[in-house]
């Protein structure tokens, strides 16, 4: 966190100072570590064993907050008779295809209430949780005594009971002591008085199992009432300025504004249907019909109307897996004629970046508008394999454009964060010579489209044609006011009034919303982003900084701050609670509740949204209303996390038979070869630089950063130098099946060789931010790793893969 | 101006995490160049030291104990505006002056580039640039504290590891903040150049260290060298008057 | 960690060339007291000699003329070179105006009075280099500081009494023969005290250029001195002598600035 967000670790090295304990659990002693109480190495892939092993440790020495358990989470349900765990089939779930490589989830559900099948863009094998079947309200089967073998507590227990330390060590390489520090400190800060948070980040997600590192944090946090309580919870911390915002208001293929799913092209012809395939009717979802409603309004404006279905049918559809390294293979099959690349630098950023390069020079065209002609658009001129002569120019078909983009300091708009907090950002300064912002662009490119398309009768262009395309332009530059977009994005009434929320929109077509869960940004006509009173001059919630989404609410679920009657769990941790007197809620922050809903509410059978949901169920956005310790729906490779091992590991998988994640995308092809056998010995695991950026084209182009980290490097253990005659400040060549590259050789303490399996395992230590162009230039990473992804979110295995390492320079080929 | 406190710098590298954001905010304040691509192989150090084109430098020490655990210590040197400034006083154009708020500033269209400050300084800070030949060191952002602004390393400082403030508070504040890292455990740590009781008479910036001032890469009795400077003329007399006396003697067996 | 010295060789010249002018000034008093005309013209020619090419030096280490000129914005006792370069300025002028006098007839009586006043800045002249390496961190110079000036003096005596012997005929120059002589045996046994009281710190007495500079310094000085000393009137003997002398003094000049500056 200090390496990548070190102006947020400022709060954590004041929560020090102020006496909290701080644990980094990471293979390499790190800045971070610098400034923790305790570092703990692990090896790279295994924190689901060591995550595990903290459940097992909470259950079994009931260290869990009970009530809170009880109360708030799915617990007590049961779940079908025909559920088997990964206990019982070696390391795979019920439901199990072999062929397809997928799961059929239908056994993972509560007792009596089947999911539907898969709906809309989602990959993930089924439906939202429904407990109203047909306009009937089914009920959840609890048993409150969490006694019954097949209530999920039991099955959790079950799960995770031969999560020891004692494999702890063996997988992760952590002693049982360091193993009791975490633990202990974990649980000793969590319950009524005290609360944790757990903070993550990439180390996490770039996994085959990336998405459960995270929900196996979920599950600890969930058991120790660490959800929705100040001082609790799980922090994201987020990647690029806005890449927050970029998925609330997305960039991903597969969703729309405020995580509704894509429509798929086949299963999704009408607006109805798709409603009632893709929301959960009861929670907050159950408005599903408002918030879709209101986003055709603002993309179709008054051609929406009741009568064309809102033009639903106008939407773009999904068909498939469209996600970026799909896209990418494809591409490599001459199966995209153009792309677009707009902040992006998959030419050193992506996993097996040189299948990237490779991939656009099959286009026909290519687009890419970024600050600096970066390594990706420059693939065809001057990349690594134009200087090796395994490209031609003379033989890359691909048209490139270059255009120059404006920066964030050149345009206005909000900032999305880690948080959900929109801040709004003024423009410090005019775009020079030809640089003009994504706005601009954007704006400029539908209307000529639409100019051309004027005329046309073609039914394929009425879905452009109806498009509502009216942004005043201001200024010399025609620029379009990031304003007006942030009012549409929040929505209006009938009476062109800006909304005051999310709560205020309706599914007959006469509001309109760009975001449902960003209404309210602009309430009661004002810029609410743009608030910056300083926190000194407000209470401690600070909610008049900035704004978060939803309703400004700055921690999520926090009726689960009050225990079930309304009362705070503790004085000293009190943050909403209900009023008896004023009957409502009160709190420090909003509360993200029904405002009046009492605590002994109880709802009548067939209610639907939240009056479905009970006055003391706090998890409003979930169908039951609780925190899922069990995920019965929305997970493509399980309802609990488990460990597999990388996919390219040097270890058995001391748990299971089945040795990694068995619905993991893999990709055999050429140019992304597996290691295999025991040609790669370490680990390796990649990471930033406080000092570099991302795939570099913002920090290896500057003079002032370039220097302060002027050259790739690797990080390697004392140890493993001697091992392999490395010389501290020579270059050393690193090997995968897929590429070799060379890097210097830092060698350095912070990262220990970790005692896995009885054997000593070393770890490699490799910046990614390196690439071909820029005044500091170097190999990159990327080019070493494989396609391999998680098959819930597609992210890459780019955290734990298995090389060699030989002292030397790399000799290349020269044209 | 009477009023005015003197100023300075508590550099607490207790919690500095070494993201070199005050060395990044010094050079584009100051309009400093970048000063080469040089892969170090010191640590995360890629800066080496202070220099003329580095007024800020973040020193990053690796250690491993006996038993195995690694520390990894940061520090942002930057120079100390001593009370006795040996740069100062040795400046022969008067290019180094003491500011109002009590800083040591080199006015760089006065430097002739004479190079003397540069052996004197007993820190190593100043240096000669070799473009055009002057001396530059950090001025305490002393445009900006005239404009009543806090220097651009210590606002950069995401940790507050560099304080900016009045003096006499900062001494106050780093005692305090002395005794909560010793009771956390940090054997080692103590204040450096936080009093006057040094060999430069107490300094402007100072510091809260984890380790001895050597590791990194600090004096631990730096002296500023004009404290002896009368001693050194009295043995200029006493030698001009042994070639008087030797000229005297010369010419007193003078048998031509 | 401390910044060594960016001074450029023309400075260790500059040591030589101030203190042979510096002290040149006073054997120039002498001699002229003593009543030896001859002596006390080689003399003043040696002090406008060393006069004439010190500020060229510094203005060649400083890089450009107008850059001289920013020392005499101030003075400032603190420090050396403030002090010296207003030593130097005044030097320069009286040992100009002496010159006149002497050589082109020019104000006479001033002349004589310049003569006084060279003499008088001379002593500064040939000492206060060695103030300004020793008022520095550097500890090889600051650590010598009690010898440094005693070395820096003697030096610019025997170099000045060496100059002299060269320009001026045998039966007039025995006075610059025995000051070069002793001033000889006071910097030989001044080097021998700095080092052996340096310990350490003395190292770079002991290996690297500053010690070769050192070891070929003392040769020549002592071989010179014993030329001088054993030469009696032989012209050859006593300019061979003299040359060594001169050559060893700047030798010595450069093992000092090379032991603080190694460049
Ligand atoms: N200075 C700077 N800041 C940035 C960025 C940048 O490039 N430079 N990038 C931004 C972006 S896009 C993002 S996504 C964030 C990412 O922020 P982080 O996730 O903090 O970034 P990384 O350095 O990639 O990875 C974090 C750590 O994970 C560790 N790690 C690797 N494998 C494992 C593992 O299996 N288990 C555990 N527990 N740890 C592991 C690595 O050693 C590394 O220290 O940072 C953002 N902030
Ligand atoms: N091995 C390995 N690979 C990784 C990771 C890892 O940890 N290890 N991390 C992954 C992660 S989390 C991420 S986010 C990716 C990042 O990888 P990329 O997104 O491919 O890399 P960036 O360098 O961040 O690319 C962003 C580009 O946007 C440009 N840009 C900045 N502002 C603007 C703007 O306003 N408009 C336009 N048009 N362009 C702009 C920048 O100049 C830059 O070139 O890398 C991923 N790849
Ligand atoms: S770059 Fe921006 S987001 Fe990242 S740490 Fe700095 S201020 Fe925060
Ligand atoms: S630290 Fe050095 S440069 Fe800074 S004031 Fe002191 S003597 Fe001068
Ligand atoms: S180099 Fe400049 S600042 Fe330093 S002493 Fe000489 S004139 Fe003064
Ligand atoms: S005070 Fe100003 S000049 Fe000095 S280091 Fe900080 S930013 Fe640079
Ligand atoms: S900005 Fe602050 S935390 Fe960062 S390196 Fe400098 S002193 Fe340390
Ligand atoms: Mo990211």
């Amino acid at each position: 966190m200090a390496e990548c967000h070190p102006v947020g670790f400022q709060w954590v090295v004041e929560a020090r100072a102020r006496g909290a304990t701080v644990l980094h659990v990471d293979p390499r002693f790190t800045r971070t570590s610098a400034l923790a109480s305790r570092h703990i190495p692990i090896r790279a892939g295994s924190d689901i064993v060591f995550l595990g092993a903290i459940i097992r440790h909470l259950l079994e020495n009931e260290l869990n907050f009970k009530e809170y358990v009880l109360a708030y989470t799915n617990a007590s349900a049961i779940l079908e008779p025909g559920f088997r765990d990964a206990e019982d089939l070696d390391g795979l779930f019920s439901g199990f295809d072999p062929q397809g490589r997928t799961y059929d989830s239908l056994s993972w559900q509560y007792e009596g209430v089947p999911v539907e099948a898969a709906a809309g863009g989602s990959q993930s094998g089924n439906g939202p949780l429904n407990t109203i079947r047909d306009g009937h309200p089914v009920e959840i089967q609890r048993d409150p005594t969490l006694q019954d073998p097949r209530c999920v507590l039991q099955v959790l227990k079950r799960h995770f009971s031969r999560y020891t330390p004692e494999v702890v060590e063996q997988a992760c390489g952590i002693s049982p002591d360091d193993f009791a520090t975490v633990a202990d400190a974990l649980a000793r800060n969590s319950g009524r008085e005290r609360t944790g948070a757990i903070v993550y980040s990439v180390g996490w997600t770039q996994h085959t199992v990336g998405v459960q590192f995270v929900r196996s944090a979920a599950i600890i946090q969930l058991l120790l009432g660490n959800v929705g309580r100040p001082g609790g919870g799980i922090m994201a911390l987020r990647g690029h300025a806005s890449i927050q915002g970029s998925t609330d208001i997305p960039t991903l293929s597969d969703l729309l504004p405020g995580y509704i799913p894509m429509p798929h092209a086949i299963r999704d012809p009408h607006l109805a249907g798709f409603i009632e395939k893709t929301a959960a009717k009861t929670g907050f979802w159950g408005h599903m019909d408002a918030y879709m409603t209101s986003l055709l309004k603002a993309y179709y404006g008054d051609r929406a109307t009741a009568g064309n279905d809102f033009c639903f049918g106008h939407l773009p559809r999904v068909s498939g897996d469209h996600s970026t390294y799909q896209t990418t293979v494809r591409m490599l099959d001459g199966g995209v004629q153009g792309f677009m690349l707009l902040g992006e630098n998959p030419a050193v950023g992506s996993a097996n970046s040189k299948l990237h390069r490779e991939a656009m020079s099959k286009l026909e065209w290519l687009v890419v508008r970024d600050l600096v002609e970066i390594e990706s658009a420059a693939f065809w001129h001057d990349g690594p394999e134009i200087r090796s002569g395994e490209m031609r120019t003379e033989d890359i078909g691909t048209e490139v454009f270059f255009l120059p983009a404006a920066a964030h300091t050149e345009k206005e708009g909000a900032f999305t964060n880690t948080q959900r907090m929109l801040q709004w950002h003024h423009k410090a300064t005019e775009p020079e010579g030809d640089c003009r912002s994504e706005l601009w662009f954007f704006h400029h490119l539908g209307r000529i489209i639409r100019e051309k398309l004027k005329d046309s009768q073609e039914p394929r262009d009425r879905p452009i044609q109806d498009l509502e395309w009216s942004y005043p332009e201001r200024g010399p530059l025609t620029e379009p006011s990031a304003v007006d977009v942030l009012r549409e994005i929040n929505g209006w009434g009938p009476d062109r009034q800006p909304l005051n929320g999310f709560t205020e929109l309706k599914a007959d077509g006469s509001t309109t919303c760009g975001c449902w869960i960003y209404s309210g940004c602009f309430a009661r006509g004002v810029n609410q982003t743009a608030r910056r009173r300083p926190g000194r001059e407000q209470s401690w919630v600070a909610p008049e900084w900035g704004w978060a989404w939803p309703m400004n609410r700055r921690i999520l679920y926090n009726r689960a701050s009050a225990d079930p009657a309304g009362r705070p769990w503790s004085e000293r941790k009190r943050y909403v609670w209900w009023d008896e007197g004023k009957g409502e809620w009160q709190g420090h922050d909003v509360p993200d509740f029904p405002k009046t809903k009492r605590p002994d509410y109880m709802p009548e059978t067939g209610a639907l949204a939240e009056h479905a949901l009970r006055g003391d169920e706090p998890f409003i956005m979930q169908a039951d209303g609780r925190g899922w310790l069990f995920a019965p729906s929305g997970l493509a490779d399980g309802p609990l996390p488990t460990h597999y091992e990388p996919h390219e590991s040097p270890f058995e998988n001391v748990l299971y038979e089945q040795q990694s994640n068995p619905v993991r995308q893999v990709f055999n092809r050429q140019g992304n070869e597996y290691n295999q056998g025991s040609r790669h010995p370490y680990v390796m695991t990649t990471y930033r630089l406080t000092e570099h950026h991302t795939a570099g084209g913002m920090s290896r182009t500057l003079p002032l950063l370039a220097e302060l980290q002027p050259e790739m490097f690797c990080e390697v253990s004392p140890a493993l130098a001697r091992e392999r005659g490395l010389t501290h400040g020579d270059y050393a060549t690193i090997i995968t099946a897929r590429a070799k590259i060379e890097a210097r050789v830092l060698v350095t303490e912070r990262i220990p060789p970790l005692r896995v399996q009885g054997q000593v395992i070393h770890q490699v230590g490799l910046p990614y931010h390196w690439g071909s162009r820029g005044l500091s230039t170097g190999d990159s990473a990327n080019d070493l790793f494989s396609l391999v992804l998680d098959p819930n979110v597609h992210i890459q295995e780019t955290k734990a893969a298995t090389c060699d390492i030989q002292p030397g320079r790399l000799r290349r080929r020269r044209r | 101006m009477a009023t005015q406190p003197r100023m300075g710098f508590f550099t607490d590298s207790s919690i500095c995490i070494g993201c070199k954001a005050c060395e990044v905010a010094c050079k584009e304040w100051n309009g400093l160049e970048a000063d080469g691509l040089d892969f170090l192989g010191m640590s995360y150090d890629n800066t080496g030291r202070l220099g003329a084109d580095s007024w800020r430098h973040v020193a990053f020490i690796e250690q491993r104990s006996a038993a195995g655990d690694v520390r990894w210590l940061m520090n942002s040197d930057v120079c100390k505006h001593c009370t006795e400034a040996a740069c100062l006083d040795v400046c022969p154009t008067g290019a180094l002056f003491r500011t109002e708020f009590g800083t040591v500033v080199v006015q760089d269209d006065v430097c002739n580039g004479c190079g003397y400050c540069v052996p004197a300084c007993p820190f190593g800070v100043i240096e000669r640039r070799e473009r055009d030949g002057r001396a530059f060191k950090c001025t305490m952002c002393y445009d900006r504290q005239r404009s009543g602004l806090a220097p651009a390393c210590s606002t950069a400082c995401p940790t507050q590891s560099i304080q900016f403030g009045p003096l006499d508070e900062l001494r106050v504040r780093a005692q305090g903040r002395l005794a909560e890292v010793q009771a956390e455990g940090a054997q080692g740590a103590r204040l450096y150049l936080a009093d006057d009781d040094n060999g430069v008479g107490g300094a402007g910036a100072f510091f809260l260290l984890l380790d001895r001032p050597e590791t990194y890469g600090l004096p631990s009795a730096p002296r500023a060298t004009t404290r002896d400077l009368a001693g050194m003329w009295r043995t200029a007399a006493l030698a001009a008057g042994l070639i008087v006396a030797g000229v005297a003697a010369a010419f007193a067996g003078d048998r031509r | 960690m401390l910044k060594p010295p960016v001074w450029k060789p023309e400075i260790a010249w500059y040591f030589f060339s101030g203190g042979l002018s510096g002290a040149s000034a006073v054997l120039a008093l002498g001699a002229r007291v003593a009543g030896n005309r001859a002596l006390a013209r080689s003399a003043l020619a040696g002090s406008l000699l060393g006069a004439a090419v010190s500020p060229p030096l510094l203005i060649s280490d400083l890089g450009r003329p107008a850059r001289f000129l920013n020392m005499l914005r101030v003075a400032k006792p603190t420090s050396p070179m403030s002090v010296g370069s207003w030593v130097l300025a005044g030097f320069g002028g009286c040992a100009a105006a002496a010159a006149a006098g002497e050589f082109l007839g020019l104000l006479r009586p001033l002349g004589r009075l310049a003569e006084v006043g060279a003499a008088a800045l001379g002593l500064p002249l040939s000492t206060y280099t060695a103030v300004l390496v020793a008022n520095t961190a550097v500890p090889v110079w600051h650590e010598s500081r009690h010898e440094l000036p005693i070395v820096f003096g003697a030096g610019a005596a025997a170099s000045a009494g060496a100059l002299a012997t060269l320009l001026t005929a045998a039966p007039d120059s025995g006075p610059a023969r025995r000051l070069a002589v002793l001033a000889v045996l006071v910097e030989v046994a001044a080097v021998a005290v700095m080092e052996h009281r340096l310990g350490p710190l003395g190292e770079p007495y002991r290996e690297g250029r500053a010690a070769t500079h050192k070891q070929v310094g003392a040769v020549l000085l002592l071989g010179g001195a014993a030329l001088l000393a054993l030469g009696r009137r032989r012209r050859l003997a006593l300019s061979l002598g003299a040359t060594m002398v001169l050559g060893g003094a700047l030798s010595e000049r450069f093992a000092i600035f090379r032991a603080g500056n190694p460049g």
